[in-house]
């Protein structure tokens, strides 16, 4: 089932949540929709429910109006992010809820009922609980068994709310890989509401950025990582560097520090945004770039090292004035840098924002050391 | 040492003399305001034994007073419990406009002296009032009569129900119902199976204080009801006529009746009190288990 989402808009009293959103859902795909707090992703996905009506627009399922057809007739599975389990009854009630709520011609027999319930226990792999109550599970437990009940009626439509937002890092990535499991099983037409950008990109077939009501950019995760349309975009999804300036004869200078950027006409201000994993540190200044910046902090954990830098003569965007690099462990063992020392910054592969384009263009210095050269996306 | 030995097993503001001061104190004053009071209603009634008790409390107008009294409560109750309920559920459920000052509205009958409360109905409702001269024309008589006293007492205890609800259901949100509602169930079922459960104790709480006020009011009947023995006469006014007939014995054999329901639903208040924290603990152990 599709979902196609045409021209909604949204106000709550003088706030607008929602701003003449399209959108288009593709049929069996996990979609996420990403936003900071206040974007509008929520009331989005509680108007594709049917939990709140818009001020304007259309929502369709497979092409058919649905705008005005009331939740209880949608035929959706809704998890909420508190999971809303029904606390005066038992999980096996719990599960059983929808399709005992089903009109009595189409609900089955009451040991079919039984029997689905017990599959669907068997499935989210907690039989033994079956006549607990919610306030005896873990948060886990309940957002399994909040699954459990939503997809009982076997809706077309799986939407879900935070899915993970209250639960802790490691039953986080759990049920993580098990929902996605669960949606190619079943292949269901899924939306779930996130911040964490993460869990968007690890997630999902297909990204939506929300921003104040308005869809920032929709694309497939790696897509979405590589070619950040916007300003947004960039700095929502990850963490990015960002050196501000004016360009002068094809380079980008600010106080002592500049970047050479082959083959732009553009004159004027300019930002240069970098990936950590863009960007190498080098102990002297190389041919097209100078950007001098002191250690702050290094941290070891993860995958990689991560280095934490305070520009030395000049200023980054943002508030804390950091630069983060990511440099491999092996680079790390090699270079040694400590709290203190003094590092250039060598960027491989940037994307410029002028104020002219809305989009960026992408500069390779890596590919061509000799012939770097602006290649426009799009 | 003594002080450092002393200073270690004691908290701030455990003061050995304050504590027992305190104590002392509110022993006193519930000594002599409520319990001494309440076992010299028992002991006056019984002064003259349980024969005399009975012959006062068998006596035909006492009886009607009785009757009366636990009509008037029986009405008043089930309105009550419809539209505290109602109302908690519009005020906590919907967002509109002079939703706020709706919930105030609500603790008017509390604001409010019962006696002014009861004057206010006799002027729009009586038979010079707005509604009643109007109503007197079709012959209906709504004050110094029982319709009268049922409407003041459901005024003055309307809060009861809603006051307990509205805080609960805030809490509880309304997710548990939004979840029903895309799983399919109707409104009833949704608020049989869902809502009901879950403000269930609330609401007997609720219905227990009504109940316990609704019998006890005093003010605002006694403006309504003209004090017609035999007719209007509810117990609390009937504990009034009596002592001013100089019936001592009588009016406090009546006002142990009163004062038996009163211990009672103290009895109901806590043992429903119990329950909902037994749960409570209950379902916290078995958590942390």
């Amino acid at each position: 089932m599709t979902i196609t989402v045409d021209g909604i808009s949204k106000r709550f009293g003088k706030f607008q949540a929602l701003n003449n959103v399209s959108l288009d859902i593709p049929e069996g795909k996990l979609t996420a929709l990403l936003g900071p707090s206040g974007s509008g992703k929520t009331t989005l996905l509680r108007i594709i429910a049917g939990l709140e009506s818009a001020d304007s627009g259309q929502i369709a399922f497979s092409g058919q109006d649905v705008t005005k057809l009331h939740v209880r007739d949608r035929n959706i599975g809704f998890v909420f992010q508190h999971y809303a389990l029904f606390r005066h009854m038992t999980v096996a009630q719990n599960i059983a809820f929808g399709l005992d709520s089903l009109p009595r011609k189409q609900r089955p027999p009451k040991a079919e009922i039984q029997k689905r319930v017990n599959e669907l226990l068997e499935m989210i792999q907690l039989p033994h609980l079956a006549n607990r109550f919610p306030a005896q599970l873990s948060g886990g437990q309940k957002q399994r068994v909040a699954l459990a009940r939503s997809i009982a009626t076997r809706p077309k439509i799986l939407l879900l709310d935070e899915p993970f937002g209250a639960l802790d890092a490691k039953v986080r990535k759990d049920l993580r890989r098990w929902l996605r499991n669960l949606h190619d099983e079943f292949h269901f037409t899924s939306i779930f509401v996130t911040h964490d950008q993460e869990e968007a990109l690890e997630l999902s077939d297909q990204v939506v950025v929300m921003s104040q009501g308005n869809v920032e950019q929709v694309n497939e995760p790696t897509e979405l990582y590589a070619r950040p349309d916007s300003r947004f975009v960039f700095d929502f999804l990850g963490q990015v560097n960002v050196l501000s300036g004016e360009v002068q004869h094809s380079r980008l200078n600010q106080g002592n520090a500049w970047v050479t950027v082959p083959g732009i006409e553009h004159q004027g201000n300019a930002q240069l945004y970098l990936r950590p994993h863009e960007v190498r540190l080098a102990t002297a200044p190389v041919a097209h770039a100078n950007l001098p910046l002191r250690i702050e902090a290094v941290s070891l954990i993860g995958s990689e090292v991560r280095v934490e830098l305070r520009p030395e003569g000049w200023a980054s965007e943002g508030s804390d004035n950091i630069w983060e690099v990511g440099i491999s462990h092996a680079e790390f063992n090699q270079q040694r840098p400590t709290r203190g020392d003094l590092r250039y910054a060598v960027p491989e592969i940037g994307h410029l924002f002028t104020d002219k384009d809305t989009q960026p263009a992408t500069v390779n210095w890596a590919e061509a050391e000799s012939l770097p050269r602006v290649r426009l996306i799009n | 040492m003594n002080a450092s030995q002393s200073s270690r097993h004691r908290r701030v503001g455990d003061t050995p003399v304050i504590k027992w001061l305190l104590i002392g104190i509110a022993v006193a004053v519930a000594l002599a305001l409520l319990i001494v009071p309440l076992l010299v209603i028992f002991v006056e009634a019984l002064g003259a034994g349980w024969g005399t008790l009975a012959d006062n409390l068998t006596d035909q107008y006492t009886l009607h007073a009785i009757g009366l009294t636990l009509f008037v409560a029986a009405l008043t109750v089930p309105l009550n419990l419809v539209f505290g309920t109602a109302l908690a559920w519009l005020v906590t459920r919907f967002r509109f406009p002079g939703r706020k000052l709706l919930i105030t509205l609500i603790d008017i009958p509390f604001a409010v002296s019962p006696v002014v409360a009861g004057l206010l109905y006799l002027l729009l409702y009586g038979r010079n009032g707005w509604v009643g001269s109007w109503l007197a024309d079709y012959d209906m008589q709504l004050m110094f009569s029982w319709p009268g006293i049922v409407m003041v007492t459901v005024f003055v205890t309307c809060p009861f129900v809603a006051r307990e609800l509205i805080p609960l259901m805030q809490q509880q949100g309304s997710e548990e119902e939004e979840a029903g509602v895309v799983l399919g169930a109707s409104g009833w079922r949704i608020f049989r199976t869902i809502t009901l459960p879950n403000i269930k104790w609330a609401l007997i709480y609720g219905v227990v204080l009504t109940n316990a006020r609704a019998v006890g009011e005093f003010g605002a009947v006694s403006v309504v009801s003209g004090n017609i023995r035999g007719q209007t006469n509810t117990l609390p006014l009937h504990v009034e006529l009596l002592y001013q007939d100089y019936n001592i014995v009588g009016a406090f054999a009546s006002a142990s009746l009163l004062a038996g329901i009163a211990v009672f639903t103290l009895a109901v208040k806590g043992f429903v009190e119990w329950r909902q924290t037994r749960t409570l603990n209950r379902l916290q152990t078995e958590e942390t288990a």
